[in-house]
């Protein structure tokens, strides 16, 4: 090998971290021909980011509305979620083997949402990492949720089946190869929401406890959870990663952005939400009402907002209608 | 004389055109939706009486039913004078009549509650007049569908025999509208719990409430509501009062097995 090859293959990991640097986020997917046209972006050398499109399931993005990523380390790449259909893992499987030449040996799944892992058909042959509580849930709404994707997504969904998790991921510290991650176990997005801290390149996978200038999704929510998790995600960041550590925060869905603002998005949100419900409750107003109420500036301009919002009333507002009703006598 | 062949074709057609114009429906001109249900459902639901399409009655829905099995409704008839009914039908559904609300007394034409829907379709609210015409609102509900043949969450975890019957209820005052600011009306908010099976899901018979009456402590009658099948399990519902109606209020009413709903409600 002569001396110029040496210099290159010294310096390969940074040449592939500058030039992936330059390229872009997701450019729009070719409907023709079932293309995602996925991009990684590296947040950090050999730290990669998939983004997807902020916006709602549509047959026009694919569906790709997730933010994925994976990780080469000595041990292997670790993947971070595989996306909402088969086509998407196979994609994001071909793109892995662009960037780097370790073979993946690890994926990871955050929570039980379907575009968190029905990419798995692409990674039959590795451990496929979740919790107990998400491998439960999957277990039971698999079926439910690709009836929903092939309705709402179409073609892109072809071939899709679930192939679940097989492999129990508990929270702690965690090491592949040279790389030191830290998983912390939340919950109120979901029953079980994991977030993957890497302390040697200080990004920060928080799933689906941050959405970024998009409404959050609240099928499995519980706000009071969430917003304590949020705030304890908070706290537990800058004590890993404090100051100048934290270099990325990676939502589920929005820009990716070297601060905490995701979470404040969300947490500002939530607690609107909250508040707003609870009023209303007390108002005895209808859910038909609440729809109709005024919302901020904000919110509305946020990805999302038409559809999400009408979702955020159906899911939660009945708890505070309940709550708002007293137990009448029973009458013999 | 003519040939038997060409009298046998006469019959043929003028049977065709007999049959043809009863079996071929037509939508009717008015109708916002231009749904071929509605002459049916006038048929079946309204009697076939005097019927005219009315913006006065407004049906408010959500643009889509993110839970088909739990599609919010508000009927507002404050416009017309004199509701002596409220009936609610869904074009597209299996069973196509929701509900229908008596107001009496000081209870205003206006109604809140929620149903299930099959699949995506015209949401329409009936109001009869003490004139006997019927004034018809309709608004279209978006649904990926399949509410009423899936069973609802007390039916499948089996808790529903332990809360069947029970009543929560709440009196807000004020009726919650902005052109009301004079007005001390009142908004009465109940829930019964119920399972209120369709019976389109294999081997669950229907099971619904399908009388509702709230009465004043002196036993007068307030309002009263026939149930069917589409009502949603659990159901809330809201009714307005043009004047609050002192004195605690009386909820009763039945289910299809019989089974008696009786609560002291505020």
């Amino acid at each position: 090998m002569n001396n110029a090859m040496k210099i290159i293959s010294i310096y390969q990991p940074f040449l592939a971290f500058l030039l992936l640097c330059l390229g872009s986020v997701a450019s729009a997917q070719d409907r023709a021909t079932l293309d995602y046209r996925l991009k990684a972006r590296a947040l950090a050398p050999g730290v990669y980011v998939v983004e997807g499109t902020n916006a709602d399931f549509s047959p026009a993005n694919g569906c790709n509305i997730i933010n994925t990523g994976f990780i080469d380390t000595e041990a292997g790449v670790l993947v971070i979620n595989t996306g909402p259909s088969r086509l998407y893992g196979e994609q994001l499987r071909t793109l892995i083997a662009r960037t780097t030449a370790r073979p993946v040996t690890q994926v990871l799944h955050l929570n039980l949402h379907p575009d968190y892992f029905l990419g798995n058909q692409a990674f039959a042959d590795v451990p496929r990492r979740a919790t107990a509580e998400t491998r439960a849930g999957i277990a039971r709404e698999s079926a439910s949720y690709e009836s929903n994707l092939y309705r709402a997504c179409g073609d892109w969904m072809k071939g899709t089946e679930t192939l679940a998790p097989n492999t129990e991921q508990t929270p702690g510290r965690w090491t592949l190869g040279q790389h030191h991650f830290e998983l912390r176990a939340y919950q109120g997005h979901t029953a079980s929401d994991l977030v993957l801290i890497d302390l040697d390149s200080g990004v920060a996978f928080v799933g689906g406890l941050a959405f970024a200038d998009r409404i959050p999704t609240t099928p499995h929510a519980k706000l009071p959870q969430w917003l304590t998790s949020l705030r304890q995600l908070e706290s537990d960041l800058e004590a890993e990663l404090p100051g100048k550590q934290l270099r990325y925060v990676v939502p589920s869905h929005g820009p990716v952005r070297p601060d905490m603002s995701a979470l404040r998005q969300t947490r500002d949100y939530l607690t609107w939400l909250d508040g707003t419900f609870s009023q209303s409750a007390q108002n005895g107003l209808e859910m038909i009402d609440v729809l109709r109420s005024p919302v901020p500036a904000t919110y509305r301009t946020w990805a999302a907002f038409n559809t999400e919002f009408t979702r955020n009333v159906t899911h939660l507002y009945p708890q505070y209608e309940v709550q708002s009703l007293g137990a009448a006598q029973p009458l013999r | 004389m003519t040939h038997p062949f060409f009298r046998a074709v006469l019959t043929a057609l003028l049977a065709c055109v007999a049959y043809g114009s009863t079996w071929a429906q037509v939508a009717h001109a008015d109708d916002p939706f231009h749904s071929f249900a509605w002459p049916d459902l006038h048929k079946a639901y309204l009697g076939g009486e005097p019927f005219v399409f009315d913006a006065r009655v407004q049906v408010s829905g959500p643009a889509f039913a993110e839970d088909p099995m739990n599609v919010p409704i508000s009927v507002d008839a404050k416009d017309l004078p004199d509701v002596t009914q409220i009936v609610v039908l869904v074009d597209r559904n299996p069973i196509r009549k929701v509900l229908a609300y008596y107001p009496q007394q000081a209870l205003l034409p206006r109604v809140s509650f929620r149903f299930k829907m099959e699949q995506a379709s015209p949401v329409r609210a009936a109001a009869k007049t003490k004139d006997g015409v019927w004034h018809v609102g309709s608004t279209w509900v978006e649904s990926s569908g399949g509410g009423c043949t899936v069973a609802g969450a007390t039916r499948q975890d089996g808790s529903w025999s332990k809360t069947l019957g029970l009543v929560s209820s709440r009196v807000f005052d004020q009726s919650p509208d902005p052109a009301q600011s004079t007005n001390h009306g009142a908004r009465l908010r109940l829930r019964v719990m119920h399972p209120m099976d369709t019976g389109l899901v294999g081997g669950i018979p229907a099971f619904y409430l399908n009388r509702l009456q709230v009465s004043s402590s002196t036993g007068e009658p307030l309002l009263k509501m026939d149930l069917f099948e589409p009502v949603s399990e659990n159901p809330v519902f809201s009714f307005d009062f043009a004047q609050r109606i002192p004195g605690p209020l009386v909820l009763t009413g039945t289910d299809n097995n019989g089974n008696r709903v009786a609560a002291q409600i505020e």
